[in-house]
């Protein structure tokens, strides 16, 4: 199986290879189109800030390249909020693969949304063997609004989606890769699809 | 619900992890990544890594350690010690760090705050803030507690937090290695002065310590060192007594 990390220069795609390496793949880090385009599961990680990591996107054409995968694609944290439509992050416009409009947290809660939540309702393959209600790590100031296409949910100051699905893409707000086991039981999970 | 954090922190020294007491006296604590892994293994919410090397190979070997720490572990971890700039933050992250921690490179030059969250987010931005009660104010301290700053605390975080602080992780120098409990005050004035999380740091000692940071010091996450690298206490008994007290919690 190839595995593709889709590297773009933003987040921590480090942490990603080396949660797949525990896991037992080699995983490739690349921004090559002919390279994503003929891997068998691709994962689109990110960290940081939205309109710098779209600047990124564009530069190298991936922007275009993302939204016509085929092959299942699991988009990590700001990864998941750049397969939206748009954010009220600096108003960045997004790859639109889900039509969702992201969202900033507000209210008497502390921002970034930092640590271990509970997340439910899960209704996808990618959580098999995962309870509702376990733990997973956040680090977001944005949300993506539940829809019908959401398969977890999380809550803080309000309900929002842990978890997105729809055709081939896959999305998850908090990071697999440092949820100790039970992210570790997601990526290898998306890995099966 | 959210969850309370319980931090592990390693202060590092020539590749070993050590602990001081009152920011003196250091002992070897053990190799990093085996207490790392046992940390996370244990039920540890994030670990924190100060790097407190003097000598100008700091940075080469931290990038080594770095590496070989987020190889083995599954949780997040924060890494500070020397980061003076977004080259040094930039390298950390690329080796798998999810957040870096900055403190005496943040009061010299405080805009290094600005250009750090811009460039990265302000999620990975700890601002770290070592700060000791004399004559009633907080005095900030810098250089691992060495010098005396004119800033004061509470101004400090404030300023920190608008300028992209992504967490505050308050040291209280007076508590640091003394067992005998957080500053809870201080700390539940931070949480409620500041609207990103506060992660309270010093004078853990016992169980109870950390219910009283999470009620009376409404900290979002409570940092400790010494008491679990020489097992006066364990990290799940410290949560399972937390739960029992519904202090919500990683189980």
């Amino acid at each position: 199986m190839k595995i593709v990390v889709v590297n773009y220069g933003a987040g921590n795609v480090f942490s990603v290879m080396m949660a797949l390496k525990r896991l037992g793949y080699e995983a490739e880090l690349s921004r090559n189109s002919v390279v994503i385009n003929s891997a068998d599961k691709v994962i689109f990680p990110g960290v940081g800030q939205a309109s710098e990591a779209m600047k990124q996107l564009k530069a190298t054409g991936l922007d275009q390249l993302i939204p016509q995968l085929k092959m299942p694609v699991l988009g990590i944290c700001l990864g998941m909020q750049l397969m939206c439509q748009d954010t009220e992050e600096e108003d960045t416009v997004g790859l639109n693969i889900f039509q969702l409009s992201v969202k900033k947290f507000v209210g008497d809660y502390k921002i970034p949304h930092m640590g271990w939540n509970n997340i439910y309702d899960l209704k996808s393959p990618l959580f098999e063997g995962i309870e509702s209600g376990e733990r997973m790590y956040f680090v977001h100031s944005y949300y993506v609004p539940n829809s019908e296409h959401s398969i977890a949910k999380c809550d803080y100051s309000g309900e929002f989606a842990a978890a997105i699905h729809k055709d081939n893409f896959y999305g998850c707000q908090f990071h697999p890769e440092k949820s100790a086991d039970f992210g570790e039981k997601v990526l290898s999970n998306f890995l099966k699809m | 619900m959210l969850a309370k954090r319980m931090i592990l922190c390693l202060d590092v020294k020539d590749g070993r992890t050590v602990k001081g007491t009152n920011f003196g006296n250091l002992k070897d604590a053990g190799d990093i990544v085996e207490l790392a892994k046992r940390y996370s293994d244990e039920g540890a919410d994030e670990l924190v890594f100060l790097d407190i090397t003097a000598s100008h190979e700091r940075r080469k070997t931290m990038l080594t350690w770095v590496e070989q720490v987020a190889e083995a572990v599954n949780i997040p971890f924060t890494v500070g010690g020397g980061i003076s700039s977004d080259l040094d933050v930039s390298n950390l992250l690329s080796k798998g760090a999810d957040k870096v921690s900055i403190n005496t490179a943040a009061l010299i030059k405080p805009a290094l705050i600005d250009t750090l969250a811009l460039c990265f987010g302000r999620q990975c931005i700890v601002v770290a803030i070592d700060a000791r009660k004399e004559d009633g104010n907080w005095n900030v301290y810098i250089n691992g507690g060495r010098k005396k700053t004119s800033y004061e605390l509470f101004s400090w975080a404030k300023e920190a937090e608008s300028r992209g602080a992504g967490e505050i992780l308050f040291t209280s120098m007076d508590h640091d290695g003394t067992n005998q409990g957080f500053a809870c005050e201080a700390v539940a004035r931070l949480s409620e002065e500041l609207t990103i999380p506060v992660i309270a740091s010093g004078g853990a000692g016992k169980m109870e310590d950390f219910y009283d940071a999470f009620t009376l010091g409404k900290a979002d996450a409570a940092l400790a060192a010494g008491v679990f690298h020489y097992g006066k206490l364990a990290i799940p008994d410290v949560k399972r007594y937390l739960d029992s007290r519904e202090i919500e919690i990683r189980i």
